[in-house]
């Protein structure tokens, strides 16, 4: 069988035959890297590439059709027009602190990548707070908006930088909450675990109602959170030209780029994880004929999948739904959305206490 | 020397230095900053201590949370050198002494106390894991903790009070 796993544990025992183990897990470790980079990569191109098509599928329109075939080539070509464009500093930035925030942006989705279950049994690092770590490592993502909006120097982009500080740090909360419900359910904070209790059933089924409005709040908190239409007040193109990065071009700006879209990717993968099973396979009860054909299916298939799915459901709100103002941003978040989740989450507990899911 | 004492040695630099930072910075918005590199290598001396759990929590919490507070008000009130307020030579020369007085106080407390016998346990001690944490807190400290949740909840409280006020 050609999976995932499979490879992987090949690869190990060819390296330990040959290596000794501290020289074994730097090479792992450095393919580990490399592959994480690659994916990085390659999520980019497919993304733009993806959000660009949907818009103009949502619109009527044809979207980009003149490089490559139908066009699938043109983010490889606006990549190269990224790469030999010049990274300007403006005079009055910070110069240090401008340079740095892209890259802390790059780093944090890196990091987001760690504990994510690509495929059966294939995950970078398994730790027991997998849950926890990834919201504590996304909260980092504020700080390198906030850095570059100050250190540009410029007033649309401090703008930008406010409004997405206050943005992600209030809908933080809902998306904390609408996570906790799952771990309540599971009983463990730990990504393996909560997709092993899916075995049965996905959470999304196997957890009525309240578990489907923990999925809505958490949906819209993580679109609150990548800074996406309808809640890109970071960015409002028609009032702050470009938000927190006005200023970057090049491959700096590429940077942001490619992190927002990465962000998007890993925030739809954990959803698609928590509630949607991750690489586990749809089964009905005792339907046996039809698991088995669904067993047929690769759980990275799978896997990817559902979050594209998702992607998908996140572009589309984009494409449907007008932006935001900002007073009406954070209503939406401490009057309707947290006191909605809070409540949901006593429900929850109830319903784990008394074992009234599958 | 093993892996764990090199990372020892270079998060206590690292949050040594960070601290020096902050209070020598002469840009707030940049002692921000290193407080939050900081804080980042504390959760490092978490991790090596097994306590994964207060290392996630410390970064949620402070390096999340209160930090970008802090930076939003510092850059909302655009805090710079011309704003800075000029001190008084004899406010810094009081400073210093109060400070090292301060040390002084915390190297004699420290010097007799057990704690210089005691290694850290490193890698080993599961205290700090959250299965455990929590157990602790529902069993050994469950009334400090409810008392301490009542504080926040009545903090919030007062917060709202004070935001409806017009």
């Amino acid at each position: 069988m050609w999976s995932f796993s499979h490879i992987a544990n090949e690869m190990h025992e060819g390296l330990s035959a040959t290596f000794n183990p501290t020289m074994t897990l730097i090479i792992e470790m450095v393919i580990a890297g490399v592959a994480v980079i690659g994916l990085f990569a390659g999520l980019g191109l497919v993304l733009v590439i993806m959000e660009r098509k949907v818009s103009a599928w949502m619109q009527i329109r044809l979207g980009p059709n003149r490089v490559g075939p139908k066009g699938m080539l043109q983010s490889l070509a606006d990549t190269l027009k990224l790469i030999v464009k010049e990274g300007l500093t403006p005079n009055g930035a910070d110069k240090f602190l401008f340079n740095l925030a892209p890259f802390i942006a790059m780093i944090v989705a890196m990091l987001l990548m760690a504990p994510i279950a690509f495929a059966r049994d294939f995950q970078l690092w398994d730790l027991n707070i997998g849950v926890l770590y990834v919201s504590a490592v996304s909260s980092i993502m504020v700080i390198s908006i906030l850095m570059a909006g100050w250190a540009s120097n410029n007033k649309y982009s401090l703008m930008g930088a406010m409004r997405s500080g206050a943005q992600i740090v209030s809908y933080e909360l809902s998306a904390g909450l609408s996570i906790l419900a799952i771990v309540v359910l599971t009983g463990s904070l730990s990504l393996s675990d909560i997709i092993h209790s899916q075995a049965d059933g996905w959470w999304i089924f196997k957890g009525h109602i309240p578990v489907l409005i923990a999925f809505v709040t958490f949906i819209i908190a993580v679109t609150a959170e990548t800074n996406r239409a309808p809640f890109d007040l970071a960015e409002a193109e028609s009032e702050l030209t470009a938000g927190f990065h006005t200023e970057y071009s090049g491959m700096k700006f590429a940077l942001f780029f490619l992190a927002e879209y990465v962000n998007v990717f890993i925030v739809c993968a954990i959803g698609a994880t928590l509630f949607l099973g991750g690489w586990m396979p749809f089964h009905i009860g005792n339907w046996q004929g039809f698991n088995h054909v669904m067993d047929y299916i690769p759980s990275s298939l799978w896997f990817f999948g559902k979050t594209f799915f998702l992607i998908f459901v996140i572009m589309w709100f984009r494409w449907t739904f007008p932006r935001l103002r900002i007073d009406q941003l954070l209503n939406l978040e401490w009057k309707y959305l947290l006191p909605i989740s809070m409540f949901n989450l006593l429900l929850v507990t109830l319903m784990a206490i008394m074992g009234w899911h599958f | 020397m093993n892996v764990t004492q090199i990372l020892f040695w270079f998060l206590s630099v690292l949050a040594l230095f960070g601290a020096l930072m902050v209070v020598t910075s002469k840009n707030p918005v940049h002692s921000v900053l290193w407080l939050i590199a900081t804080f980042f290598s504390i959760s490092g001396h978490y991790i090596l201590l097994n306590a994964q759990f207060l290392a996630i929590v410390n970064i949620i919490v402070y390096a999340g949370a209160i930090m970008v507070l802090f930076l939003f008000v510092i850059m909302l009130m655009n805090l710079n050198k011309t704003t800075e307020p000029k001190k008084n030579r004899w406010l810094k020369l009081a400073g210093g002494v109060a400070g090292g007085c301060l040390l002084l106080v915390f190297i004699a407390a420290l010097k007799s106390s057990e704690i210089t016998q005691q290694t850290a346990e490193v890698k080993t001690g599961d205290i700090g894991l959250i299965k455990n944490l929590g157990r602790e807190l529902f069993s050994t400290y469950v009334v400090p903790f409810e008392i301490s949740s009542i504080l926040f909840l009545s903090a919030m409280v007062g917060a709202v009070v004070i935001g409806k006020k017009e």
